[in-house]
């Protein structure tokens, strides 16, 4: 019965999609208030479906109910509850639904937060996520039902993919999808623009914050992505361009250079034409991702199940909108002119720089991603695209980049001096090449590669210091003036350092990370480094669904122990799916990292993998300290001001139209 | 009209776009069989990888049943299928050839010698050259060659423990059945 309300409570979303995708836009067209006033309502009643359709499906994972053919097929009687209720999204139709609830929790958001919008931008607003809501809801309703019954039920069901059952790929999809989904709430402020005709500098301080939270999201998201990676499938490895990573990674692209170019906008009402384009590319984006995961045009990992109807469905899904929205686009933008002028230097042209850098990667992992499929298409032949090119072109057009970014944050608007500029980065620029050329050396070699890498991340860390004192400088009480600094420019300076301690991570990982493949029986050792890894055994365990062979290995420095590592080789016993469950001891300056291999003979040797890896956990702090920045710059007083100002405003209209 | 036309240049982009969608639907490699099925299968003679100095060709399985496993040590999904192409070819229900497809022969040594090694030979595509007369998409890929050499079908993507039982052994054992020509 339940999964049935479920049901139809998608069933009664998509009717309350429909009106809030028409109704309010009409209102707007026409002007008629108690139109546009619908829009509010029809969000929240389509929120309260979401969750009743959400809360349906949750509860057959946690109540075993096999009678539901999605549940069937990604639980288990053994499984445990967290995992239970993170199998909602462990496959197709649920992660499905996972964004269309999303979906309309950002448009409630959008309803609470959104007050000092007028309401004509509000409802076109509301009817573009709406309209996105309809696409989702009838995807999930004509091709993708959660809700199926399997009749007769299953006494047993099939288990969630074992690569699933961790605590990191359970939080991983959902905080993607609040950044993918997010940006549907900037395009839906880029589309309303455009439809209204009117691109100023106040429909950029709108979609500001809300594209700054949505792009700390999936900055999250992506990390921890990496992160889990690492831990299951990585050996080591934290990013391997696969066309699903590309799929998160090009809108977060798009999206950092969206973040950028509303800055432009906001303060000098330059780069509109530009800035929306970025807003309908991010989302547009994040649609792609979907469409290449679901329909099967590319091989990967993360594949889900396929079928053509799906592809074929998301394919006309991603014409319509994007196409829709670009053919808006090329009606109304050429109206649109920027009468702003700038000098060369100046931060207009950084961000410039930095907008055309971002954008060409985006455009060159795209192509890449994709050119499998042209290959294919054209009748070439067939290749694949491995890191070998991902890696040849990100790294030249991220060098750019990170020499930019802390002297764009410190350039002037409108002009700005190279003599100014260079009497800041002087000294920044002779301290990093002279210690990045050095601190290498600090390591068992020296190597160009690394040295060039904490060169530009000293650079980066202290031109943005610099931008600091830049701010102090001249005033008398220092700290009085520091305390004055707006959050924006704290969650700015956090976002660019958290470049340099991502660089410093990749460098030193990539240049002296350490790995021996080797055999060990109970009572050997091995040295890797300064360490000791001496294998004490290997024992048969049980977990709650899965048998494991547990292997136990101490780790010494000097004659002293600093670990214990258990790694595993689990069988998961629905599946029968073998897993490496690597053992980690981790830290600042670098992970140990153990993983089994196969049982080699009989006296109880493993052939075992062992890793010392330098500086890793840097990558993920790095990532973590540009979420931060952003939801420091994203919850700035400005914002916050401007929504309380602002609210006051519709009260006083709603008595005088009384 | 100008300016309309550069503002344009996005969704003549998409439009494209679009149309290589559509038609990479339609090639959809999980769904579209390979050419190459019920085809005899390409020969080719490439060095062993284990084997210093030794070479295989396919003429040496002639009359036999065997699996080509496409895999790479730099592929992420082959780490997925591994274990269970391991725990297959301990059967020895079948000869397993593996043909190592744009690696370094060095890890890929090192990747069979960490994850086991399920091949009965390994044979070394450097430049890609054999995988691209075999149609292969992606890896891991594997196809099934029958006794007089001709390809029988084809798996793109990790091979799942429900499709070997379902699909492979049956289809093996039916295969080894036949007559040798």
């Amino acid at each position: 019965m339940i999964p049935e309300l479920g049901h139809f409570a998608l069933i009664l979303a998509l009717v309350v999609a429909l009106v809030q995708a028409t109704v309010p836009l009409v209102g707007a067209q026409l002007g008629r208030v108690s139109w546009m006033h619908m829009a509010r309502p029809a969000v929240w009643a389509q929120l309260i479906c979401m969750g009743v359709a959400y809360g349906a499906l949750t509860w057959a994972f946690v109540t075993h109910d096999f009678s539901v053919r999605y549940v069937a097929a990604n639980s288990n009687t053994a499984l445990p509850l967290m995992y239970r209720i993170s199998a909602v999204w462990g496959s197709h139709e649920g992660s499905l639904l996972l964004w269309a609830t999303i979906l309309s929790l950002w448009s409630g958001a959008v309803t609470l937060f959104g007050r000092g919008i007028p309401l004509v931008m509000l409802s076109r607003v509301l009817a573009v996520m709406g309209m996105i809501s309809i696409g989702f809801l009838l995807f999930m309703l004509l091709t993708s039902n959660p809700f199926e019954r399997l009749l007769p039920a299953p006494i047993e069901g099939r288990d969630l993919n074992p690569l699933l059952q961790d605590p990191g790929m359970a939080l991983h999809p959902p905080l993607l999808y609040m950044g993918y989904v997010g940006f549907s709430v900037a395009f839906a402020f880029a589309i309303a623009a455009l439809i209204d005709g009117r691109l100023d500098a106040a429909w950029a301080r709108w979609s500001r914050p809300w594209t700054t939270i949505a792009w700390m999201f999936l900055t999250l998201g992506i990390t921890l992505g990496s992160w889990w990676a690492y831990n299951e499938l990585g050996w080591g490895g934290w990013w391997f361009w696969d066309p699903v990573e590309n799929a998160s990674f090009m809108p977060w692209l798009v999206g950092t250079a969206l973040v950028h170019s509303l800055a432009v906008t906001e303060k000098r009402g330059a780069f509109k034409a530009w800035t929306v384009l970025l807003a309908v590319f991010s989302f547009s984006l994040s649609l792609l991702g979907t469409f290449l995961v679901r329909s099967g045009v590319l091989t990967s990992v993360h594949a889900f199940a396929t079928d053509p109807a799906r592809g074929l469905f998301i394919l006309v899904f991603l014409a319509v909108v994007v196409g829709g929205s670009l053919m808006l686009y090329a009606w109304r933008a050429p109206a649109v002119r920027s009468h702003v002028h700038f000098a060369p230097i100046s931060r207009e042209s950084a961000l410039l720089l930095n907008n055309v850098l971002l954008v060409v990667t985006a455009a060159s992992i795209l192509l890449g991603t994709l050119y499998p499929l042209i290959v294919d298409a054209l009748g070439i032949g067939k290749i694949s695209v491995g890191p070998p090119y991902f890696n040849a072109v990100f790294v030249p057009l991220t060098i750019p980049l990170a020499l930019v970014v802390g002297v764009g944050a410190m350039l002037r608007w409108k002009q700005d001096s190279l003599a100014r500029i260079w009497k800041h980065v002087r000294w920044p620029a002779v301290i990093s090449v002279a210690l990045g050329t050095l601190l290498p050396l600090l390591f068992d070699r020296w190597t160009w590669q690394a040295a060039l890498g904490l060169t530009l991340a000293l650079w980066v860390g202290l031109t943005t210091l610099e931008g600091f004192r830049d701010r102090l400088s001249g005033r008398d009480r220092p700290l009085a003036a520091f305390a004055r600094i707006p959050r924006g420019f704290h969650g700015m300076s956090l976002a660019h350092a958290g470049i340099a301690v991502f660089i410093v991570g990749i460098a030193l990982t990539t240049t002296y990370s350490v790995e021996k493949d080797v055999r060990l029986a109970p009572g050997e050792s091995w040295v890797l480094g300064a360490y000791e890894f001496r294998m004490v055994g290997v024992k048969p365990v049980q977990g709650p669904n899965y048998d494991a062979q547990r292997g136990e290995i101490r780790v010494f420095r000097d004659g002293e122990q600093v670990a214990v590592l258990y790694p595993e080789k689990r069988i998961y016993r629905v599946q029968r799916n073998p897993m490496t469950e690597a053992a980690i001891d981790p830290g600042l300056g670098r992970d140990l990292f153990v993983a089994l291999g196969e049982p080699l003979g009989e006296d109880g040797a493993w052939s075992v993998r062992l890793y010392y890896k330098p500086f890793i956990r840097w990558i993920w702090t790095g990532g973590l300290m540009m979420a931060l920045g952003g939801l420091l710059a994203a919850t700035d007083r400005r914002y916050r001001q401007l929504a309380r100002r602002d609210a006051r405003v519709p009260a006083g209209m709603a008595e005088a139209a009384a | 009209m100008r300016r309309f036309l550069l503002f344009s240049i996005p969704l003549l982009f998409f439009g494209l776009l679009v149309l290589l969608f559509l038609r990479g639907l339609e090639l959809d490699p999980r769904k579209v069989p390979s050419p190459l099925i019920d085809k005899p299968a390409p020969g080719f003679t490439l060095p062993r990888l284990l084997a210093e100095g030794e070479q295989f060709s396919t003429e040496d399985m002639k009359g036999r049943v065997w699996l080509l496993n496409v895999w790479a040590s730099w592929c992420v999904a082959c780490r997925e299928e591994h274990p269970l192409l391991v725990a297959f070819s301990r059967e020895k229900q079948v000869p397993i050839v593996g043909l190592d497809y744009k690696d370094e022969p060095e890890d890929a040594r090192r990747w069979l010698e960490m994850l086991g090694n399920p091949y009965d030979i390994v044979v070394v595509d450097r430049d890609g050259r054999v995988g691209i007369d075999w149609g292969v998409y992606g890896v891991p890929e594997t196809f099934v060659i029958d006794k007089r050499g001709v390809i029988r079908h084809k798996v793109i993507g990790p091979i799942r423990p429900e499709l070997l039982e379902q699909r492979l052994r049956p289809l093996i054992r039916r295969l080894q059945e036949e007559p040798s020509p």
